[in-house]
């Protein structure tokens, strides 16, 4: 009997994308569904999109969801965890919506340390609102609010959020990852999943950022997305492990009992 | 004077920086945008013009305090939801006196809503918004002339008054393109007493919002009402179209107002006595001058895009004097001229 | 006198501009005009239009509930306004890739294969501007030469080709229509 090595996940609803041609959030969503189907946890996960692309996230992954404000979105999933801690919570934020508007709501949930998991999709623009510079909008790239292109003295630098935010001490695991290949893909999922699985063990705040292509706002094709972020993108941002203190939080959990 | 085509978002980016506005910062919202990223292209052409583009609305409305503060002409914009993280900075800023421009390009709400055209903020404009006693002249333009014109004035009324001054507009009006010609801004007239550069060898100076002392703050807020009241009365703005033989006035700014007109020529080419009442400055109110229509007009109609704002207003203005109708659409959705005239005609049939 | 106008197509198509250069001409006629593009995200990849009205006063509604005239540059749009068409008024419809025609026999069809005539020009990008040669000169709501000068203006003549191109491409629309 053959058998099935491709299928939409179950967590994820059989709707087609809105999203355009050669976007990133679509793939972290099929990600986040495969994810959620290999723990089992469709039925206890909590998730919170953000205002951005992915508002409308809800439509598409196939657990609870409630839409947060724009940048509140780890205030409101610390609220979730702690009324229920059984529950896996996570927040799905753009750059602008964790590392501009809401970067006081999103340090300080990772300086507690909530047990919560955060994906971070890190597309150097804002996408919903038609291609502005976010905080990581690295330097010299053009937008509509820079058109000039990034300057480090007007517009300050890219805000290069794992190695920030690995220096919390609230926080467990920071892995940044990549969506422009096969390989790169694979990768981030296994990031994702570690991520979920950090929040099951109790382990603490997790995050994954997503370098992730925007074609429209970048404006170039989609193979050109992908080749830009290996090229340009990635040397401001390297992918890699920032932080990952699983090891160590579970050995102190098990001296403790 | 030359006549130009431009969009009301770009409109009000080249008005403030022909009437002065150097400083300006905002966060990206839809249907504000090109005002945004009009000003992130135009500002550095200014002389010494400053664009920021903020990580939050909280962090530019205290970006626009500061700067002016420091002497600065500035401006801030935004769209609904952004306008209501603005609040404690406006709160804050009429506190200490200091003048600035607000630009609110409303969409639908509550919550994040959509991006459709509304007029739902209505109350949070001209209500203060913010916590304490204060208020901010809102002004509502109905044409991009007037947006022109408007955001000109308003940059006068707020050094005048030390105030921030609300431009309240919507989607449409921010999107749309309409001719313009922009007149020549006044001068500038605001008191180096006002503005911060540093004490040097003089006596230093200081703004502040907290007012521990009882008496004091109650002085303070006296003193506020004072202005408001000063600006009562010299300050109000209305337009009326059609209403020396009307039999029944609508009551609408901006973009309803605009629908209204067209179903009053609707329902003039059948016959009926139909006029507009249009108030420019929805704070302050022009309370009076719309009581002085109910000597002769019994039956007033409130339109809006809400549920129902401006009608406190206008309850409150007419004082049982005339019959007041409602018609709303919220959430985003822009009548037409045709539906407004069909309720209206309906209306009319029970005027006697 | 008052004409409402929808120009609707494909993002890309340049159904924006031809709204912007009606408009634009129409102002410098003389005329009172609103231009009104559909915004938002949720445009992208999907269709984009604009409304613009003339009209010898005041305009009260920029909006459009019974437009004299559509010019449908792809499939969607013919559906998605058809409907809205006031009795009597015209659709321009770009036949080079709508095959359907419109279900209302109270309105009238240009039917213009402007992809095709642009081809034979040797540039498919200039589609829009043939399309409107042919609804300037039916629809006479402002004259050529008046059209012509502000579509010079809001195109830039800067690359200096590109000015000689789109008055090629007019030229080929305005004359497509011999009565
Ligand atoms: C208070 C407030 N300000 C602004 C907005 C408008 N807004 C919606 S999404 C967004 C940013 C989108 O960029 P990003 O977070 O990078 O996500 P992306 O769309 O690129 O995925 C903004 C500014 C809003 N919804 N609320």
């Amino acid at each position: 009997m053959a058998k099935k090595v491709f299928g939409r996940p179950k967590s994820l609803k059989d709707k087609i994308f809105h999203y355009c041609p050669g976007c990133g959030h679509s793939i972290a969503h099929r990600l986040i569904a495969e994810v959620i189907d290999e723990l089992d946890i469709r039925g206890i996960t909590i998730g919170v999109p953000p205002a951005g692309c992915a508002v409308l996230a809800y439509n598409y992954l196939d657990v609870d969801m409630i839409e947060a404000p724009h940048g509140r979105g780890p205030a409101m999933a610390s609220g979730i965890k702690r009324t229920l801690p059984d529950r896996i919570v996570f927040s799905y934020q753009g750059d602008g919506d964790l590392a501009a508007i809401g970067i006081a709501e999103s340090f300080h949930a990772a300086n507690r340390g909530e047990n919560i998991s955060v994906i971070f999709i890190n597309n150097a623009v804002y996408g919903m609102t038609g291609g502005q510079m976010a905080p990581t909008t690295i330097l010299n790239q053009k937008t509509t609010t820079s058109p000039a292109g990034r300057h480090k003295i007007l517009d300050g630098y890219p805000v290069k959020v794992s190695e920030f935010f690995s220096q919390l001490e609230g926080v467990t695991y920071i892995e940044r990852c990549m969506v422009n290949s096969p390989t790169n893909i694979n990768k981030t999922r296994k990031a994702i999943k570690k991520s979920f699985q950090c929040q099951m063990d109790g382990m603490g705040f997790s995050l994954v950022e997503i370098l992730s292509p925007c074609p429209t706002n970048w404006k170039m094709n989609p193979i050109d997305s992908c080749k830009w972020i290996d090229e340009v993108m990635s040397k401001t941002f390297p992918p890699g492990v920032f932080k990952d203190n699983t090891a160590s939080v579970k050995k102190a959990a098990e001296g403790a009992s | 004077m030359n006549k130009v085509l431009m969009s009301g978002n770009n409109i009000i980016g080249e008005a403030a920086i022909r009437a002065g506005c150097r400083f300006y910062a905002g966060y990206p919202i839809t249907p504000q945008n090109e005002l945004t990223e009009y000003m992130a292209e135009h500002m550095r052409n200014a002389e010494d013009g400053v664009f920021i583009q903020s990580e939050s609305e909280i962090a530019a409305i205290n970006m626009v305090a500061g700067a002016s503060a420091a002497g600065a002409r500035v401006m801030t914009s935004s769209s609904s939801p952004g306008i209501s993280l603005k609040q404690e900075g406006i709160s804050s800023m009429a506190a200490c006196e200091l003048p600035g421009i607000i630009v609110n390009i409303m969409r639908g709400g509550p919550g994040l809503g959509n991006i459709r055209p509304s007029q739902g903020d209505y109350f949070q404009a001209t209500r203060g918004g913010g916590h304490g006693d204060y208020r901010t002249i809102v002004f509502a333009p109905a044409t991009c002339q007037e947006l022109a014109d408007l955001t000109m004035d308003a940059f006068d009324l707020a050094d005048k008054y030390r105030t921030p001054v609300m431009i309240l507009a919507d989607g449409m009006m921010g999107q749309m393109m309409e001719p313009v010609i922009f007149k020549k801004p006044k001068k500038r007239i605001y008191s180096d007493d006002f503005i911060l550069k540093g004490a040097g060898n003089g006596k230093s100076k200081f703004i502040r919002g907290l007012l521990l002392d009882v008496i004091d703050e109650e002085e303070h807020n006296w003193k506020l009402a004072r202005k408001y009241s000063v600006i009562t009365k010299n300050e109000i703005r209305r337009e009326e179209h059609q209403i020396e033989d009307a039999q029944l006035v609508i009551v609408a700014y901006g973009t309803a107002a605009r629908i209204a007109k067209g179903a009053i020529k609707r329902l003039r080419e059948n016959g009926m006595k139909v006029g507009l009442f249009r108030p420019i400055t929805l704070w302050p109110f022009p309370e009076l001058q719309l009581r002085a229509l109910a000597a002769n007009v019994k039956n007033f109609l409130v339109f809006e895009m809400s549920t129902g704002q401006m009608l406190d207003d206008v309850r409150l203005s007419l004082q049982g004097y005339a019959h007041i109708d409602f018609h709303g659409r919220p959430g985003g959705a822009v009548p037409t001229p045709a539906e407004l005239a069909n309720v209206v005609a309906r209306l009319y049939e029970k005027v006697d | 006198m008052i004409i409402k106008t929808i120009f609707s197509g494909f993002g890309g198509q340049g159904v924006l501009m031809m709204g912007i250069s009606l408009a634009h001409s129409a102002m410098n006629k003389g005329y009172h005009v609103t231009y009104l593009p559909a915004y938002g995200a949720e445009m992208r990849g999907g269709i984009a239009n604009c409304t613009v009205a003339v009209a010898d006063e005041e305009i009260a509604s920029p909006v459009a509930s019974e437009p004299d005239y559509l010019i449908a540059m792809n499939a969607p749009s013919l559906f998605t306004f058809q409907n809205k068409i006031t009795s009597g008024g015209t659709i321009f419809l770009n036949s080079s890739i709508v095959k359907d025609r419109p279900n209302r026999p109270d309105v009238k069809v240009c039917t213009v294969p402007c992809v095709d005539i642009a081809q034979d020009l040797g540039n498919p990008r200039v589609a829009n501007i043939i399309m409107m040669g042919v609804f300037i000169k039916k629809s006479g709501i402002v004259p050529d030469d008046i059209y012509l000068k502000s579509l010079e203006t809001i195109m830039g003549s800067k690359k200096k080709g590109v000015a000689e191109i789109n008055r090629k491409a007019f030229a080929a629309g305005f004359d497509y229509l011999k009565d």
